[in-house]
């Protein structure tokens, strides 16, 4: 109902007071009649989210006070895991989905969208960040593959989903499964952004040359990329991809940011780039200014200045071929 | 459809009342503002400085995060420069964010809105994004049957001013688009669909009275008024 003038210190008014009773549908079915409900979780709805954070950086979290100082420093979503993919790589074992109580916490410390990463392949992890109403799920490489074979059918929720990539075929496999947002693989835990700009500079390229393409070389393109040939002629069609498209794995500073944002990208996850850094809060906020302002040196030259170390990181060359995440996925 | 003749310049070169409508590019979805516009004939600037804002007809604060936005937007001064341009006569129209950067009062705790629209709304109303949906509504102002409204994440209004129209609601009465002044704001995203029709009524709002980009003088006689001002002054008398 609609409240009367002067209420104004309501502090939750949709009956959804936190976490422990969320439930989906809730309030939509008080506000309709039984015969206008209104459609949930369609293609358009799950994508639109991703618009909705495009310009803007999506910051991994451990912690709800992690999530807290990332919000406050303008992120436009939090990023809910285990460990960050610096710790993951370097304590080793088999990396999870979060406790749902972190995810819990996390939801109830911030306003802002709350993504959370499931192994490839765990389709009951998946289910799990669903019933928490977590708002986007990362079937992601960052952490341990749950199935050697095959990606989670995202069709199957109404918690849309976003994948990594490494080409142009990856990307359109995991958008066939029905994954509405992309992101470069880049190698995750290294603040090395070679890999996201080489992921990025692929994708991107293989868009293009897509898109000069004759009618007649698709199918023939399509086998080569090991990708559904519906999205390639949509790709070829419209010259960019169905969904939004981020870049991720390397992230550590506010020109690698904008870096990526001049090769094309949509927007900018930042792993353990921030929290593994000497001072969080303040590289935070200056990779959110570099992602908005990506075209202005003088802004990136302001903002760059005087955030103390950045995370050590690990030369991506150096390591082995068993230690690299990015080869996860198929 | 609005045909691009009705927007393009004359011929002759003389008045041109082409209204310039720029779209703050903080973050969000700005870009699919800016596209719809450009298939109406409007090239729409990215407002990413105050500075932008002079001599705007119209400014669009598209869907994005309000909390992501609103602390861009005082970074870069747009807290002291956005209701200046307002205060002066440029329309604006908030979608979903853009809602709650403009509204006088929020139930949340933050982010600080402009303060610009006088209405209390309430952030991320229906849930979580499982409930994020789309639905028909009747616009008031938008001739042509329903509009499909998409909403992600949506607010919605719980208290209006006794100066605000509301031009659609959800079945239980809160508000989600209403009009003050030049003020426009919906909880839902137009720019995500194809339906170009909020799009053409902000169109109209902008070009009443004087235009900030070209100078006309008010009361310019009708005849050099592009076409969709005409169809959406027509459908709202």
């Amino acid at each position: 109902m609609t409240t009367t003038p002067g209420q104004e210190t309501i502090t939750s008014t949709n009956g959804q007071a936190g976490t422990q009773d969320f439930k989906a549908g809730r309030v939509h079915a008080r506000v309709w009649r039984e015969d206008e409900k209104p459609e949930v979780g369609n293609w358009r709805v799950k994508g639109g989210l991703a618009q909705m954070l495009k310009g803007g950086v999506i910051m991994d979290v451990v912690t709800a006070d992690q999530a807290k100082i990332a919000e406050d420093a303008g992120a436009v979503a939090v990023m809910a895991l285990e460990r960050v993919p610096a710790d993951i790589r370097r304590d080793g074992g088999v990396a999870r989905m979060s406790d749902p109580e972190l995810i819990r916490g996390i939801i109830d410390a911030v306003t802002i969208p709350v993504m959370a990463k499931c192994r490839i392949g765990h389709i009951v992890e998946a289910q799990i960040l669903e019933a928490l109403g977590v708002d986007y799920a990362d079937e992601s490489e960052v952490l341990t593959p749950a199935d050697l074979a095959n990606h989670i059918n995202k069709w199957d929720f109404a918690m849309p989903f976003v994948c990594g990539c490494r080409d142009l075929g990856e990307a359109l496999r995991r958008i066939g499964e029905g994954s509405a947002m992309i992101r470069t693989k880049g190698e995750a835990g290294t603040g090395d952004v070679v890999q996201a700009v080489k992921h990025a500079r692929t994708v991107l390229g293989q868009i293009r040359r897509l898109s000069t393409m004759d009618e007649t070389e698709l199918m023939a393109e399509a086998k080569k990329l090991g990708a559904p040939y519906e999205l390639v002629t949509e790709v070829a069609r419209t010259g960019k991809l169905p969904v939004v498209n981020f870049a991720a794995g390397g992230v550590a500073t506010p020109a690698d940011a904008a870096l990526l944002m001049q090769i094309g990208v949509d927007g900018i996850f930042v792993g353990s780039g921030i929290f593994k850094s000497t001072e969080p809060s303040k590289r935070a906020d200056a990779i959110v200014q570099a992602t908005t302002h990506y075209q202005d040196p003088d802004v990136l030259a302001n903002v760059s200045a005087g955030l103390g170390e950045p995370m050590s990181g690990i030369e991506t060359s150096k390591l082995a071929e068993e230690s690299r995440l990015e080869t996860r996925g198929w | 459809m609005v045909a691009s003749a009705a927007v393009s310049r004359s011929m002759s070169g003389l008045v041109s009342v082409q209204p310039k409508i720029g779209v703050l590019a903080l973050q969000g979805d700005f870009r699919e503002h800016s596209a719809m516009l450009a298939g109406m004939g409007i090239e729409a600037p990215e407002v990413r400085l105050p500075s932008h804002l002079e001599g705007l007809d119209g400014l669009i604060i598209p869907g994005g995060e309000s909390t992501t936005i609103t602390k861009l937007m005082d970074r870069w001064g747009f807290r002291d420069g956005l209701p200046r341009a307002a205060a002066s006569g440029m329309a604006v129209w908030g979608t979903c964010a853009g809602m709650i950067v403009l509204a006088k009062h929020l139930v949340d705790p933050y982010p600080e809105p402009l303060g610009l629209l006088d209405v209390t709304v309430s952030r991320n109303w229906f849930g979580r994004q499982v409930d994020s949906f789309e639905a028909d509504f009747a616009i008031s102002g938008v001739e042509g049957g329903p509009f499909r409204a998409i909403f992600i994440r949506a607010p919605v209004i719980e208290r209006t001013g006794p100066t605000v129209e509301v031009l659609a609601s959800l079945p239980d009465g809160h508000p989600v688009a209403v009009r003050q002044g030049r003020i426009l704001a919906t909880a839902f995203h137009p720019e995500l669909t194809e339906d170009d029709r909020v799009h053409r009524m902000f169109l109209g709002m902008s070009v009443e009275g004087p235009l900030q980009s070209e100078g006309r003088p008010a009361g310019a006689s009708v005849g050099s008024v592009p076409d969709f001002h005409r169809e959406i002054g027509a459908s709202r008398s």
